[in-house]
């Protein structure tokens, strides 16, 4: 297995012209947020927190609000260029991978790379399929370039081969889903963050306090935000859990035990419970809303621990990082 | 009328009546904590507790993990450690507190999930509910105007919801007093979507399955591991092995009578000195039988009834000769050399030789540093690759009394270093060699260093709890996905004559549980109702009749 050199130096070109055009995109947001001054009266329907009487939204589907061509055009723009970058951004994986001829996750700057595209991909999806969402996008995608930046300079690892235990067919189940999960839950936690924002600043505007015009109230309204992070965490819940099962299983051939607490074990339990208790708490009474956001901003927080400390401060036998110590 | 879930607020208990037997005041406290322990708002807290309580399991030494660095802990922390230790911070996932949380947490799980299943297995027979009063209150409803009259408008909507796989349920409303029965005033409900409750309780009960499988390990299972050197083998009882655990109903007579041999062990590597794969050839039977041969490996054990056999580490026994100056010649000694650095294969070890019958205080023991592929620089020798290209070692030799037979337990791959600094051990020589060459010492007792054999760290382990495991993990998912992904609907629609034009106005309503957006399905079927009305109503009244 030898490693074609020309193929590596062609992903890491790629890598930072994702970064670039995920920059150029993260601009774009922006500018649709800066011009996106819409008239007070034609604000996004705001949908009371559901309470016992149900959801008080009018029979129609909330009205898509009205807002400026400028500002419009600006989100297709952010939207065009984000999907370039991902694509470029893909590539970076695909030429990794045949570059060193196996799948392009086996180190934790392939694993980073290959979550913040899904976190990537699953947002623009969202943003294509529901343009109120395109608000969000300097408050995914911002994160996003840092997020690269940051493993661009701190998880950089040499393509390489796989050391032996990582050569199995479970590398491609195992994670693949914790990619999976955790790319969407990035999606998600961001969604309640913003919902934590957005619903803190219409309670001060409700109380007469600060100006409706700012960035704030321009993000996707409350409600939206809301179901846009419970979604993706629905989705999400159960490609971790399937995660978790698959480790169990291949731990069971590689280390002699489905589960022993090693310290990624135990953190991704600790993120199971805490995503368990987000769905529970978004449908429990005295829960849902900012309580139940909070749960969830905790359990990214959760997941982001897990992937940095646990890689790199703890010893545990999850030790793939492929830093220097 | 709603499809939400049972409440599991914590609902209070009316006051006790002042005339109450002590007798109910006590089961009505009782009730009150029952309920208290199995509402939602105590699981959430309970699955916090759950995920608080896991946190220093990965933050301090676990004993579970390395009990090394749990006594490199308490030397660091001589204070601290002690009163973590009284808090079982050193053995978190076998600590009362632990058990005490996730205990709490399943016995609110199953105070949940047994009233709801029984509420289910009844929602299963019994037909849609009735039609609320007021349908237009209901999240997506709407009204249709056709001039059908109402019976034949409500078998349109049946046959819509039918071919949608609805349970449907026609009654007389409750409303139609005025109107009479049966002409005007009849309703619908219909419902679907079972399955997602059914998701639900089975992700609840794998939950408790898992639990219980988990518990069944714990009790049952052993496991054991062994330094093995090549040619060499082991049989599976708790006195071979180098270290073991087992549950505690598991006795030593009930182990699987097998014994491993040893065959070849090989390690290969990439260009780049990544270990690419270890296999270990072994011949396995119970005792006395002629073995059976496998390969086995990382990522790939033996499985025997059971049973697995895992290759979990390897390295290097150096072996030597020792010549006395009598003449007497001892060959072919060894010992396992363990792995400090997994790069270079760089291993320490000591050979312990009490009996080379020159007296208890002329024992020896060679102490030293094995090197598979050496490289000596300022006399200090280092290894520079895990293959075994040009090994060498470098050893201290002792001489003194090595307490072997003193009671006190010592580490087999190491000197104790009292013994050194107590003057109990005195270094008398020390050499660099390689293999074929010898140094010979003060009293002229020649030691030799011959070559080396592999050894593989092996691990026994037998859970009969694993497959059960697995079942309630597998059908944990598929309830999780069947819950997550499914939705229960119910629809109900009401006719009424409409006073204008003397046809009908169908009332519609749905009420969704479950993922999505409920309007634009809602606004689909509508208009699939709507032309199915319009389509049933544009045929001539005759042939209507004769379908």
């Amino acid at each position: 297995m030898t490693i074609d050199p020309t193929l590596a130096a062609l992903s890491d070109h790629l890598f930072s012209i994702s970064v670039a055009l995920y920059s150029l995109a993260v601009v774009a947001f922006c500018a649709q947020l800066a011009f996106g001054r819409r008239p007070a009266d034609a604000r996004e329907p705001e949908l009371v927190a559901a309470g016992a009487a149900g959801r008080a939204v009018p029979p129609t589907a909330p009205a898509m609000v009205p807002e400026s061509a400028r500002s419009r055009r600006w989100g297709q723009i952010a939207v065009a260029v984000a999907v370039l970058g991902a694509l470029t951004h893909a590539g970076v994986l695909v030429t990794r991978g045949l570059a060193a001829d196996r799948l392009p996750w086996g180190n934790m700057y392939e694993f980073a790379t290959a979550m913040v595209l899904v976190a990537t991909v699953s947002f623009l999806i969202f943003a294509v399929r529901m343009p109120a969402v395109r608000h969000l996008g300097a408050f995914v995608m911002g994160p996003v370039v840092v997020a690269l930046v940051l493993i661009g300079l701190f998880l950089y690892a040499e393509a390489g081969p796989l050391v032996a235990a990582l050569r199995s067919y479970w590398l491609a189940v195992h994670v693949t889903s914790a990619i999976l999960g955790f790319g969407i839950f990035f999606v998600s936690g961001i969604a309640s963050g913003a919902y934590l924002l957005r619903s803190r600043h219409d309670a001060r505007l409700a109380a007469g306090q600060g100006r409706g015009d700012g960035v704030l109230s321009r993000l996707p309204s409350a409600a939206t935000l809301d179901r846009v992070a419970h979604r993706t965490a629905v989705f999400g819940f159960p490609i971790w859990t399937f995660a978790v099962i698959a480790g169990a299983i291949w731990a069971e051939s590689a280390w002699g035990r489905f589960w022993g607490w090693d310290p990624k074990e135990t953190w991704a339990f600790i993120a199971w419970v805490v995503y368990a208790a987000y769905l529970h708490a978004r449908t429990t009474a005295g829960w849902r809303g900012r309580a139940a956001a909070w749960v969830n901003v905790t359990g990214l927080v959760v997941m982001v621990f897990n992937l940095l400390y646990v890689n790199m401060v703890s010893t545990g036998l999850h030790s793939y990082a492929g830093l220097p110590k | 009328m709603t499809i939400e879930a049972p409440p599991r607020t914590t609902a209070a208990t009316p006051p006790p009546a002042s005339g109450r037997s002590a007798g109910r005041r006590v089961l009505g406290t009782l009730l009150h904590w029952w309920r208290r322990l199995t509402a939602m708002r105590t699981a959430i807290i309970l699955l916090f507790l759950l995920a608080l309580a896991a946190v220093p399991g990965s933050l301090l030494p676990q004993r579970s993990l390395s009990k090394n660095n749990v006594t490199t802990y308490f030397t660091d922390h001589p204070t601290l450690a002690p009163i973590l230790d009284r808090l079982y911070l050193f053995d978190v996932f076998s600590s009362p507190w632990f058990a005490a949380v996730y205990l709490l947490l399943f016995i609110s799980l199953i105070g949940c999930v047994l009233p709801r299943a029984l509420e289910h297995a009844r929602a299963l027979r019994a037909a849609p509910p009735r039609a609320p009063r007021h349908l237009l209150r209901l999240p997506d409803s709407g009204r249709l105007t056709t001039p059908l009259d109402g019976a034949a408008a409500l078998d349109v909507v049946e046959e819509e919801l039918r071919v949608r796989r609805y349970r449907v349920v026609r009654r007389e409303s409750a409303l139609s007093t005025s109107s009479g029965p049966g002409a005007y005033g009849s309703e619908l409900s219909a419902e679907k979507g079972y399955l997602k409750e059914t998701g639900n309780l089975l992700f609840h009960l794998s939950l408790i399955a898992l639990l219980l499988g988990l518990a069944g390990g714990k009790l049952w299972g052993y496991e054991g591991s062994i330094l093995v050197t090549e040619g060499q083998g082991f049989c599976n009882s708790f006195q071979q092995y180098d270290t073991y655990s087992s549950g505690p109903l598991v006795r030593g007579a009930d182990l699987t009578p097998l014994c491993i041999n040893l065959q070849d062990f090989r390690a290969t590597y990439e260009p780049n000195l990544t270990a690419s794969s270890f296999t270990a050839k072994i011949t396995y039977g119970g005792p006395g039988q002629a073995g059976t041969d496998a390969t086995i490996g990382v990522n790939d054990p033996l499985r025997v009834d059971g049973d697995r056999v895992y290759v979990t580490g390897h390295g290097f026994s150096p072996t030597f000769s020792v010549t006395l100056p009598d003449g007497t010649k001892f060959t072919d000694v060894s010992v396992p050399f363990l792995p400090t650095e997994q790069k270079t294969m760089s291993s320490e070890g000591a050979l312990k030789l009490p009996d080379l019958g020159a007296g208890k205080d002329k024992q020896l023991a060679i102490q030293g540093l094995f090197a598979p592929t050496g490289l000596v620089q300022n006399k200090i020798l280092t290894s520079v690759d895990p293959r075994p290209l040009a090994p060498e070692v470098a050893i201290f030799v002792y001489q003194g009394y090595l307490g072997l037979d003193s009671g006190i337990p010592q580490s087999v791959y190491s000197l104790d270093p009292g013994a050194i600094s107590r003057g109990q051990l005195t270094k008398i020589g020390a050499a660099n060699l390689t293999p074929g060459q010898s140094m010979t010492l003060a009293d002229g007792t020649k030691i030799g260093f011959t070559g080396f054999k592999e050894f593989a760290a092996l691990q026994f382990s037998h859970d009969p709890g694993e497959y059960w495991v697995l079942g309630a993990a597998i059908s944990l998912l598929a309830g999780l996905l069947g819950m997550l992904l499914l939705r229960r609907e119910r629809v109900f629609a009401r006719v009424e004559p409409d006073e204008g034009s003397g046809g009908t106005v169908l009332t519609v309503a749905t009420l969704t549980r479950g993922s999505g957006e409920s309007g634009p399905r809602f606004a689909a079927l509508t208009k699939d109702l709507d032309a199915a009305l319009g389509a049933r109503a544009s045929k001539p009244e005759g042939s209507a009749r004769d379908d």
